[in-house]
């Protein structure tokens, strides 16, 4: 992960709001990271975090009403993915954006086969044969561990397990040699021992391949195993963001060391009781002047609830918002 | 352990679902979800069940509530076979018996307030006034951390994780003895899944409940569970106290799944010789022949594809079935599968 590098995307301040009827929802507030080549950034949080929406607002894959992304600028080398308009976003998705969705089943169509489905992106965007898509979509399947590739191009989704389905879904992510490759939850419906399979895969290919991959998890486990760089939501805002290591060795955020704490473990000793975050998720309702955590930090103090903190750098590409620092002072 | 009281025995059970084809609709095979398996839960413990999706887990979990009819072998809860029973003494037990769902938005009618939810299983099995009934019902809320204002909400006013204390409540109403979590916390964000599962540690201690803990969720099983049984393939390839799972798993597959499970810890996973088992879970309605892990496990030999391993006590309570484990002396061989298996009953010395 070369530090200096140009980012491949570059996304800034990014605000989408949803429309309601019981009122607006800020479902992503001033969000902004970037993805340097080759790296993997992993993107943890839970439900209604804001993750899922701030990766697809960023290719304009959000119904429009009840979304609107409203500020911000997303930079994919040098064009804004905000600025340039559907069709020109059409070309941009699938091309130099790929994507993989959580759940294999529903994200591939049950009506056509699985190398029709891979051939599509082929034939669209890079404008190959009939013939010369099916030999890529072959190569493609090989690439992701199907046995069997040519022949298996003729099956339906159904015929496939879920995990192999995944791997098909990943397939037709990769087909132009995209730069991104954006993972929604890719491991989520799956079990373990085939998730672990997915893990592995992605690794390969990411030796071999070498593209940028953001990948959005609420298990903190598979983050630790793959990420390079993790930015940690809550609340649709950026709650701390850093290299996995420093994430994971000395959290900053109170709701990334209570995450931490909360999750049993599978080695060391047991504890009689589990460590809770009490309380539930907020509701985004309001545009945020209070920290989005403060009804459920135990370390809240006046101001939590007066302003919302700002990300602020901590060292070692290590950044948090919150308004104490690591020795428990107000900043 | 001999003091110990057995609440629950299970004997061999099977539950296989027909598959009807051909032109006549005849039968045509089975899907084997549960294919003999035995265990023993005993009173105030959580026995775990783990396994991957497809394993028989749930299935087991249902068809020991009887809300299945099963095939074969025998449910003994306090001694009485339930699988056996009729319908109206099936009744009578159920108020001892509950279940807690994994899905809380499937599971509770959205068109019932918590109160009418909560109440459902009062109305069904006490003929008492309205007054006492409502009493319950408050009770039920306080002990699950519900506000009693929301008593005449609807569902949908509620968060996933409040929505699964009102399951439990509901399961709680008759006084059960035993509680069959299936997944209870699978659909549950992992700041809510801590929550929910101190609340069934509070209330196992409080009432003295008995819990079948139904979970892929490996981490979270190692905390709750006293016992944990390893599910594959519709049989129990492995049983043992937690620590002794965890920590001396006999079992390839156990091994495999436990290093399957990503740690939060980045440089522990780096290190990690992680076991990436191939391929897929076998279907259940045609099992290979020989050991059920055969096709997948990395230590795979000749007699595997041959012959179904014999359950063995690998050490006091820990029961594995594999034919790496060496077959000591008393514990007979493979023809011997069924008989054996009715003697996998923990804290008995074979």
């Amino acid at each position: 992960m070369p530090d200096g590098a140009t980012p491949v995307l570059d996304v800034k301040d990014l605000k989408t709001v949803f429309s309601t009827r019981s009122g607006e929802v800020h479902a992503v507030n001033s969000v902004s990271f970037d993805l340097r080549p080759g790296e993997l950034l992993g993107v943890v949080g839970e439900s209604g975090s804001g993750k899922s929406v701030t990766m697809m607002s960023l290719l304009g894959l959000l119904p429009s009403p009840p979304a609107e992304v409203r500020e911000g600028t997303v930079m994919l080398g040098d064009i804004d993915l905000l600025a340039i308009g559907e069709d020109k976003l059409r070309a941009i998705r699938g091309r130099d954006v790929g994507f993989v969705f959580q759940d294999p089943m529903t994200s591939l169509n049950p009506v056509f086969t699985v190398g029709f489905q891979i051939c599509e992106p082929l034939r669209k965007h890079m404008g190959l044969s009939k013939a010369k898509a099916r030999d890529r979509a072959v190569e493609l399947l090989e690439l992701v561990g199907i046995p069997d590739a040519r022949r298996r191009l003729d099956d339906y989704p159904h015929q496939f397990s879920g995990g192999m389905r995944q791997r098909v879904m990943i397939a037709i992510a990769l087909a132009c040699d995209p730069k991104v490759l954006i993972a929604d939850e890719p491991t989520t419906a799956l079990d373990v021992t085939i998730q672990a399979q997915i893990l592995e895969l992605v690794k390969e290919l990411r030796e071999k391949l070498g593209m940028a991959i953001i990948w959005i998890t609420h298990d903190l486990g598979v983050i630790a195993g793959i990420a390079d760089r993790v930015m940690v939501m809550y609340g649709g805002q950026v709650a701390e963001h850093g290299p996995v290591r420093e994430i994971f060795a000395n959290p900053a955020h109170p709701y990334t060391r209570a995450l931490l704490r909360t999750m049993p473990k599978l080695t060391g000793t047991r504890d009689a009781k589990l460590r809770v975050i009490e309380g539930q998720p907020p509701i985004l309702g309001r545009h945020p002047t209070a920290c989005p955590f403060m009804a459920r930090c135990a370390h809240a103090f006046e101001r939590c609830g007066t302003e919302n903190p700002q990300r602020r750098d901590v060292g070692n590409g290590h950044d948090v918002a919150c308004h104490w620092d690591h020795q428990g002072v107000p900043v | 352990m001999s003091e110990r009281k057995k609440l629950l025995q299970v004997i061999d059970l099977k539950l296989h679902f027909p598959i009807y084809g051909g032109l006549l609709r005849r039968q045509v095979g089975a899907v084997k979800a549960v294919d003999g398996v035995t265990f023993d839960i005993f009173e105030g413990e959580t026995l775990g069940i783990v396994g991957e999706s497809g394993c028989g887990k749930s299935t087991a979990g249902r068809a020991v509530l009887r809300l299945y009819e099963t095939t074969a072998g025998s449910i003994l809860i306090d001694g009485v076979d339930i699988a056996t029973l009729s319908q109206e003494e099936l009744r009578k037990k159920r108020p001892a018996m509950q279940m807690v769902f994994q899905d809380p938005q499937a599971s509770l009618n959205p068109r019932m307030t918590v109160a009418g939810i909560i109440g459902e299983p009062l109305d069904e099995h006490t003929n008492w006034p309205r007054a006492k009934k409502l009493e319950r019902i408050y009770e039920l809320m306080d002990a699950v951390g519900l506000n009693r204002d929301f008593a005449n909400r609807y569902p949908h006013a509620f968060s996933g994780g409040q929505r699964q204390r009102i399951g439990i409540a509901r399961a709680l109403a008759l006084n059960p003895r035993f509680i069959v979590c299936d997944e209870p916390i699978a659909a549950l964000d992992v700041s809510i899944q801590a929550q929910v599962v101190n609340l069934l540690e509070e209330l196992q201690e409080q009432f003295g409940l008995t819990y079948m803990f139904i979970s892929h969720d490996l981490s979270m099983v190692r905390h709750i569970a006293d016992r944990v049984a390893v599910m594959y393939l519709g049989k129990i390839v492995e049983l043992a106290p937690v620590s002794r799972l965890y920590d001396h798993p006999a079992h390839p597959y156990t091994e495999a799944l436990l290093s399957a499970v990503p740690e939060p810890d980045p440089s522990l996973e780096r290190r990690k010789d992680r076991i990436v088992l191939q391929g897929d879970v076998p279907s259940p309605a045609n099992p290979p022949k020989g050991c059920n892990f055969c096709t997948r496990c990395p230590k795979v030999m000749d007699i595997c594809r041959e012959t179904e391993p014999v359950t063995v006590e690998v050490a006091p309570g820990h029961f594995a079935a594999c034919h790496l484990i060496p077959q000591t002396a008393g514990q007979t061989g493979g023809a011997e599968v069924e008989h054996n298996q009715t003697r996998i009953q923990q804290g008995e010395v074979v």
